[in-house]
């Protein structure tokens, strides 16, 4: 019997199935690999054919790149899932809780529960948004979740993504790969739907819309164009709601709204699901460079004329050092316990921790507060004497820039190798949907798998891949 | 719809129908070339000439060869006319309106331009020149394809069609200005081997070679092949046809009594061709008529931009 170092979410510690993939594998084991195989390339052949692709730059030349699709599903169980709906479903209700305080009253702060400096010296608090309240009351309309697992029964929340997640189209995409080539495994087992998450991300959009709107409120998608690098998915949820994809140069402040030109004259937006960040959203209240915005956007939102999702300042709340007070905007916010677990993390703007985390580098992970992507980030056990040395060098010349996590024994799920069946390490991203009224957590989410043996890091421009995550019905 | 998508609806269009008929150009020169040794240079020039890209063919070629020319219209990174660049901004232009295009169109746009970017990665030896325009030509017919089945009969639809004749207009009016002097009546007595050749060299570029037998009887005369595109009203590529297309579409993109500007210089543009004859066209200079025609049709593409707010 193989004794697994970490936690596989196929075959646990051993090498039977879970109960939760015993009906993959029974059928995985009935197929010859080879027929497997080709269909992971014919797989291939389908994302690069419907333009799936995501946008490289270097070298001077850009590249469109698959992210690379492994064909083994990731399994979630439905009392697993539960769990997981109703911690994601509280953590976001906080977020957009702790917003709306610290554009307002402030309370948290005052109460000493978060730290005002946290605060005052960050720059991904908007000082615009100050006493605005969203149509509403919502600020982060599109939240996606970060969770890593290290055990049967503990997952963790590894960071918020509260300003304009990404990767919900490889959540839907995905799944209609699964179904395009292996129809019989969904007859085999129930598998929760995921393509209602557009029309629900329509109808959750429109219910925030603001009261100058009409009954059907009109909800436009913005990209920062064809050369972003997510620009398909831009365009796919564009399409997929039936809304239009509108660029800076589409739109024009027009008598206190937003317009955009079409043929025949402006037509009104009441809802801006922007995929642009804050700096580039107006270049008159923001990013004077910027020629991406449309000049007086931040005005029409503040008068109350235009939702903009996510609003703009929700970057705060899922900054990397503010990320460590949630559980406390749980208790403060809702007096709940919080049902998903932080990691531990120490701030290194904490001269207490900061000796810790210098101490013990090798065995941390070190990440930059406002950094995405995993760039700038130092895994410490896989870190050569030379990179921990150049790390500690900057770490030392500006602490506050950083935080750091123990090295967690994440867990993996099998892709499909040549060899057969091989585990990797995996994160996954759910996706909630906020209303005025209501959370709504699509079941599944981005599975993200790091495809090299032993890596932790699952981003995709970090030779990452994707799979598809399955929700059991009960 | 907006005006942004409207405009690279419109552009997507044009770019795939000028790579269809750079194509057609490029097999028509290469069959003057293949029947005949002397003269093949100047064929080859005049291809170049009617692309329109004379003067940027000269910015890195002194001479005229074939293998260059065919190259260079078909694969020069530098030359915005050549079928990949065109291929490229097509495919471009389709990526950022995906939300305007069904699926089918946008796979077949998007297939098309891999295939077509694969094959023109290396240069085309002139042996496998007449292959590789078959998978052009095959490329350009399933976007083609895929757009009529597909599409709703909206304004997107219009807007696609629009391009379409409008680049398609434009370039029937180039073959034609580069070989006028050959329609001329002064020189249909002459009906040497060389004139034959010619004349068909202009049929087959705009692929109406046999069409134009049909209609004619089997007979060929200058005069008849410039009716024929000029004036014919079923022949899809002549001018007349392209035309009262673009009239058409004008007025479905128009509803109601304002006439746009765009609309007013297509509407008398057509009524001039429907009321005159070969004769008169002949008669009053064919240069002089279709340089007027190449230049209304690029004001009425002009107006089209204004008129339907293309970039603000």
């Amino acid at each position: 019997m193989t004794e697994r170092q970490h936690f596989d979410e196929m075959f646990g510690h051993g090498d039977t199935a879970r109960e939760t993939y015993a009906g993959y594998h029974q059928w995985f084991s009935g197929e010859d690999t080879k027929r497997l195989i080709t269909k992971a390339h014919a797989a291939e052949v389908l994302f690069r054919r419907t333009g799936i692709t995501f946008t490289v730059y270097g070298d001077g030349s850009t590249n469109e790149r698959l992210i690379p699709f492994d064909i083994v599903p990731r399994i979630i169980g439905a009392i697993e899932w539960a769990r997981l709906e109703k911690g994601v479903v509280q953590r976001v209700r906080a977020l957009n809780a702790f917003l709306h305080d610290l554009y307002n009253r402030q309370e948290i702060l005052r109460a000493g529960r978060v730290p005002s400096a946290l605060i005052e010296r960050n720059d991904a608090f908007v000082p615009q948004m100050i006493g605005v309240t969203p149509p509403g009351g919502v600020y982060t309309h599109i939240v996606g979740i970060d969770l890593v697992r290290t055990s049967e029964d503990e997952f963790f929340v590894l960071e918020d993504n509260a300003r304009t997640p990404s990767g919900v189209s490889y959540m839907l995409e995905n799944r209609e790969t699964m179904l395009h080539l292996f129809p019989e495994l969904f007859s085999r087992q129930r598998v929760r739907r995921v393509n209602d998450y557009s029309r629900q991300l329509r109808r959750s959009l429109a219910a925030c819309a603001p009261q100058s709107a009409n009954d059907t409120p009109t909800v436009a998608v913005l990209t920062p164009g064809v050369h972003n690098s997510a620009f398909f998915e831009h365009s796919f949820l564009a399409d997929e709601m039936g809304v239009e994809l509108v660029e800076g140069h589409d739109l024009e402040v027009r008598d206190g709204h937003l317009m955009m030109r079409t043929t025949s004259g402006y037509e009104q937006i009441d809802v801006l699901y922007r995929r642009v960040d804050d700096e580039f959203l107006d270049p008159l209240n923001f990013n004077p460079d910027s020629l991406l915005g449309t000049p007086g956007v931040m005005d029409v939102h503040r008068a109350g004329n235009l939702t903009i999702a996510n609003a703009p300042g929700t970057g705060i709340a899922d900054d990397k050092a503010i990320y460590s007070y949630v559980p406390t905007m749980i208790d403060f916010y809702l007096g709940e316990t919080p049902i998903l677990n932080n990691v531990e993390t120490w701030r290194c703007s904490d001269p207490d921790s900061l000796s810790y985390v210098q101490q013990n580098l090798a065995d941390l992970v070190v990440k930059e507060v406002h950094g995405s992507g995993g760039y700038g980030m130092l895994v410490g056990p896989a870190a050569s004497r030379r990179e921990l040395a150049d790390f500690a060098t900057k770490l030392a010349s500006n602490p506050s820039n950083y935080i750091a996590q123990p090295t967690l024994s994440l867990s993996t799920v099998p892709i499909l190798t040549d060899a057969g069946l091989a585990p990797r390490h995996v994160d996954l991203r759910p996706f909630a949907l906020v209303a005025p009224d209501e959370v709504m957590v699509t079941p599944g989410g981005l599975t993200r798998v790091a495809l090299t043996e032993g890596s932790l890091v699952v981003n995709s421009s970090q030779g990452g891949g994707t799979k598809d995550t399955w929700v059991l019905e009960d | 719809m907006l005006g942004t998508t409207a405009g690279r609806l419109y552009w997507m269009s044009r770019n795939l129908e000028r790579g269809e008929n750079t194509a057609r150009l490029i097999e028509a020169g290469l069959n003057i070339a293949l029947t005949r040794s002397s003269g093949a240079l100047s064929e080859w020039a005049s291809v170049v000439a009617t692309a329109g890209s004379t003067a940027r063919y000269h910015e890195i070629h002194d001479d005229v060869d074939a293998e260059q020319v065919v190259n260079f219209l078909l694969r020069e990174a530098t030359n915005p006319a050549s079928i990949r660049s065109l291929y490229d901004s097509a495919r471009e232009n389709a990526r950022s309106i995906r939300t305007a295009l069904t699926r089918e169109v946008w796979e077949a746009t998007n297939e098309s331009w891999m295939t077509i970017s694969d094959l023109l990665a290396n240069p085309i030896a002139t042996t496998e020149l007449p292959a590789a325009l078959r998978v052009i030509k095959r490329e350009s017919a399933y976007v083609r394809g895929a757009m009529h089945g597909t599409m709703t009969r909206n304004e997107m639809y219009d807007f696609a069609q629009l391009g379409t004749f409008v680049e398609r207009a434009d370039n029937t009016a180039r073959i034609l200005d580069v070989k006028y002097y050959l329609l001329l009546p002064s020189l249909a007595h002459v009906g040497t081997r060389l004139d034959t050749m010619q004349w068909d060299t202009i049929l087959r570029a705009v692929s109406a070679r046999r069409a134009y037998r049909w209609s004619a009887d089997g007979e060929i005369s200058p005069t008849g092949i410039a009716e024929f595109l000029i004036l014919d009203p079923q022949m899809p590529r002549s001018l007349l046809f392209c035309s009262r297309r673009i009239g058409e579409r004008l007025s479905y993109l128009c509803p109601g009594d304002a006439e746009l500007a765009s609309q007013g210089i297509a509407d008398d543009l057509t009524e001039r061709l429907a009321d005159t004859s070969i004769e008169v066209i002949l008669d009053e200079g064919l240069h002089e008529f279709l340089r007027r025609y190449i230049t209304d049709i690029a004001s009425i593409s002009a107006q089209v931009e204004q008129n339907f707010r293309f970039h603000g």
